[in-house]
């Protein structure tokens, strides 16, 4: 027996020991302001707390599919001049004039004036070509051919769009120096972000940073790497012409050191970031990576030009004044081609990133924003803690008061059950919200129940005359019972409350759970060691003091 | 120090007493939800997360005039804009106030509100400011809160509805589930009745007090078992009022304890906890009066209902007993 006590008194000092070091990490010191210092490093506080915006963004992602089926007309229209089929229009039925417009159907593309001669021919050249994407209907007497993307291609070019815009804003967040910024989809609606900057007063600057374009180009090179700007001007005889530009970047990717290199490039860009729909890392058929990227039906167009005027010559991306890759012009290109160089895997993932993200695939729309000054988050802090407090102190008293020794097994379980709830939330990183320090005091509140329910029934089986053993056993016998259904039900409540709730809210059902689930293991295990130690102790005859 | 030590109260024979007490305020809650309906289009006033619109929550250096704001903003051509001092045993020094604008009915000029109260401010009255808190809420997402809400709360009390058949019986569930209703009917009767505003924390709250109401039926649902089980002679109301009177001291502690850390929050907590902790203060009360007051009257009223008209009593201890 006295064994056996032994050993489950060691589990909980290690329990306590672990969340000890969950709260405070490794302290650099002991004083109060050491501690309170590791405290803030390890507790992870909510935006109500911390102070700082948040912004739930809808994309537009209708417009996404818009340019797509912009650029699937071109390009029907590009296969069958081609192919020599004649037709009198390719167009959308119902276009999209506003991006909340809910008529519209900008996934229908109708082709129109064909004859029947050809029909087969347009048939087979539109099968070949767009059946992966689109479902081909028509081709009957009235000439009339309907091509409708394909709902899961829809959804995925959706779900892709978000994504995008999810990276572009935290590029472009990155830019501003937050810390922890968090950047999701919104779970509520459909296709909506999350923005939650943290320490950001100046709501007004995020959001135009937000919804800007970055300024992303391509430039022709006219000559370059250079080791440093008179080498680069040496190379045009001294003096840079007024249609040609000296600009930095940090060493060729193709050279592969980082020195900083200077190129000279074309004044006038030949493709601007809002140009570029898409960029994507790939490879081609040697196996070599590349970049895969999509441009606007226009662009495309200028790009032809250009690109068919150069081959063989270089053109370099030029991102925030700054070169950040230079390529090669392997063949023309019209709006979808691909970047070739000896690039690495990362690499690739990066230029393919910049591309995509210096230009917005839809537009973004603000749903809602709201800023937490750091005073009022300051000020809640306060409160809440105080509150809790005032609960704690409250409740141990009255609990030393009423049951007397066992009381002191109460408030032990009680200041135990505190200590893991923030272990917990320290160790896991899981975020405190002022509603979640309501959870804390709701916990101490409810956590001490258990102890009731138990004293109280050891106190009935005293009063029915059991010896102090047999009614502590009795006592928690059937006291827990009945502490895993209240437990079990304020838990389904929590986790209904977590799955519907938003950010403040999901901390108050955290809180709540962990404390519950903290108080099952302090209430019954902890209390019965503790009563079984003083058991031990006891003469036989004497009662429990409770 | 024991408070209960050997109760033997007749809490089933004070049952009429009981529904009158509910009923008066229920019945005073519906009726000032429906004024409140007939005045503003909602049965509670809404906070700014389920409504729209926009708010901003204002700290002067000076003591606000409410008059001199109202002028200002009506010079800057703010119309509709309502005042609203805060008052609180705040941290920071008080004199602060919270301006909220009505929601727009599209999100194209959401941010405008913000910027116009305070541009009015500076440019129409003379007292410092600092700004402490903004909300800008568009409709879309306030109508998704106002769903979500709506579902997790339908949720929360089937998950009670068939966890509870699950360990007792469907009777207990019933009954237990009308008690969770009759206590979100009374809370949220007191928010209209005090004309406060209810927002996603405050739901939150209530859930928690269904869930917490739930726990107290419970204690007395599992004693009414446990009793059933070893007493055969007894008639129900008896073994009802007993397992009442066994468990009254553990059901007054605890909720007098919760009651004492919830007040505590009320109290010491905080503005922006407000409404939280009015209704976990409000809720804890009604939740325990009703374990006692309305899910054990029903039991009984439920066998007795069954026994008038000739069926077989079906209230045993468990599935397989009989009573």
């Amino acid at each position: 027996m006295k064994k056996n006590l032994k050993s489950k008194v060691a589990l909980i000092v290690a329990v306590l020991a672990i969340c000890v070091y969950g709260i405070f990490g490794v302290p650099s010191g002991f004083t109060g302001k050491d501690l309170t210092e590791a405290v803030a490093k390890r507790i992870h506080l909510g935006l109500d707390l911390r102070g700082g915006a948040h912004l739930i963004l809808q994309v537009e992602v209708k417009e996404a599919v818009n340019a797509e089926t912009d650029n699937t007309v071109g390009r029907i229209q590009q296969d069958l001049k081609t192919a020599n089929l004649s037709f009198t229009q390719v167009f959308k039925p119902y276009p999209l004039t506003r991006p909340d417009d809910p008529t519209a159907k900008p996934e229908v593309i109708r082709l129109e004036g064909t004859t029947q001669a050809q029909a087969s021919s347009v048939r087979s050249t539109l099968d070949t070509k767009y059946s992966n994407e689109y479902d081909l209907a028509g081709g009957g007497a009235d000439n009339t051919w309907t091509l409708t993307m394909k709902p899961t291609i829809e959804t995925a070019l959706e779900k892709k769009t978000v994504q995008q815009a999810i990276e572009a804003i935290r590029d472009r967040v990155d830019s501003l120096g937050v810390s922890e910024p968090l950047i999701q989809e919104y779970g509520l609606g459909d296709y909506q972000i999350l923005v939650e900057l943290p320490g950001i007063d100046d709501l007004d600057r995020v959001k135009s940073i937000i919804q800007s374009t970055a300024r992303l180009e391509i430039h022709a090179v006219v000559g370059g790497p250079y080791k440093d700007e008179a080498e680069a001007a040496a190379s045009v005889g001294g003096v840079v012409p007024s249609d040609q530009v000296m600009v930095h970047g940090s060493g060729a990717l193709a050279t592969g050191s980082d020195a900083d290199s200077v190129y000279i490039l074309q004044r006038v860009s030949v493709v601007a970031g809002s140009d570029f729909r898409s960029a994507d890392p790939g490879t081609d058929q040697n196996g070599l990576r590349n970049v895969r990227f999509t441009l606007t039906n226009e662009a495309g167009d200028k790009f032809y030009e250009y690109t068919s005027a150069n081959v063989g010559r270089a053109m370099a991306v030029v991102m925030g004044g700054r070169v950040r890759e230079v390529a090669n012009i392997k063949s023309a290109i019209r709006d979808s081609g691909q970047i070739d160089g000896s690039f690495t895997a990362d690499e690739v993932t990066i230029l393919s990133k910049m591309l995509r993200t210096g230009a917005l695939p839809a537009s973004l729309n603000y749903l809602e924003d709201r800023t937490v000054g750091a005073s009022l988050g300051a000020d809640s802090i306060k409160q809440g803690v105080t509150a809790a407090i005032v609960g704690i102190l409250v409740v141990m008293a009255f609990m030393l008061v009423y049951y007397r020794g066992s009381g002191i097994n109460a408030d032990l379980a009680l200041f135990l059950n505190l200590v893991i709830l923030l272990g917990f939330m320290g160790a896991s990183g899981a975020t405190l919200t002022l509603p979640g320090i309501a959870g804390v005091i709701l916990t101490i509140g409810m956590g001490v129940d258990s102890n009731v329910l138990i004293f109280e029934r050891i106190r009935e089986e005293v009063r029915a005359g059991k010896a102090a053993a047999a009614a502590v056993d009795q006592g928690f016998a059937h006291a827990w019972v009945t502490i895993v259904d209240t437990h079990v039900t304020t838990i389904v409540s929590a986790a209904i409350l977590f799955l519907f709730g938003s950010g403040p809210v999901k901390g108050f059902a955290v809180t709540l759970t962990i404390g519950l689930a903290a108080n099952l293991f302090t209430a019954v295990f902890v209390s019965r060691v503790i009563f079984d130690a003083h058991l031990n102790k006891l003469k036989p005859g004497e009662l429990v003091s409770i | 120090m024991e408070f209960f030590r050997s109760v033997n109260v007749d809490w089933l024979g004070k049952k009429w007493y009981f529904l009158a007490f509910s009923l008066i305020f229920s019945i005073a809650g519906v009726v000032s939800m429906g004024m409140h309906w007939t005045q503003i289009g909602s049965p509670v006033p809404l906070s700014v997360d389920f409504r729209g619109g926009t708010q901003v929550q204002v700290q002067f250096a000076q003591a606000p005039d409410e008059d001199k704001i109202r002028q200002a903003t009506a010079a800057a051509g703010i119309k509709d804009a309502r005042i609203q001092p805060i008052q609180d045993v705040g941290a920071s020094g008080g004199n602060e106030v919270l301006i909220s604008l009505p929601e727009q009915h599209d999100e194209t000029s959401l941010d405008q509100g913000r910027e116009q109260i305070v541009n009015a401010l500076h440019a129409h009255y003379g007292n410092p400011f600092v700004v402490r808190n903004v909300m800008v809420v568009g409709p879309t997402v306030g109508k998704q809160l106002e769903k979500q809400a709506g579902l997790a709360t339908l949720y929360s009390m089937l998950g009670m509805l068939v966890y509870l058949w699950f360990r007792f019986q469907l009777i207990y569930g019933v009954a237990a589930v009308v008690a969770c209703f009759h206590d979100t009917l009374i809370t949220v009767g007191f928010f209209a009745l005090t004309n406060q505003e209810i927002s996603l924390t405050v739901i939150a709250a209530i859930l928690t007090l269904v869930g917490y109401s739930m726990n107290d039926t419970i204690v007395v649902f599992d004693r009414i078992r446990e009793n059933l089980r070893l007493s055969r002679r007894e008639t129900l109301p008896d073994v009802v009022n007993r397992s009442i009177n066994q468990t009254l001291s553990r059901t007054v502690l605890t909720s007098g304890l919760t009651f004492l850390t919830v007040l505590s929050l009320y109290v010491f907590g905080g503005q922006v906890l407000r409404g939280f902790s009015f209704a976990l203060v409000v809720g804890i009360l009604i939740g325990t009066y009703s374990s006692i007051a309305v899910a054990a009257p029903m039991l009984v009223a439920w066998q007795e209902w069954r026994a008038s008209k000739g069926k077989t009593v079906v209230l045993p201890a468990s599935k397989r007993g009989r009573v």
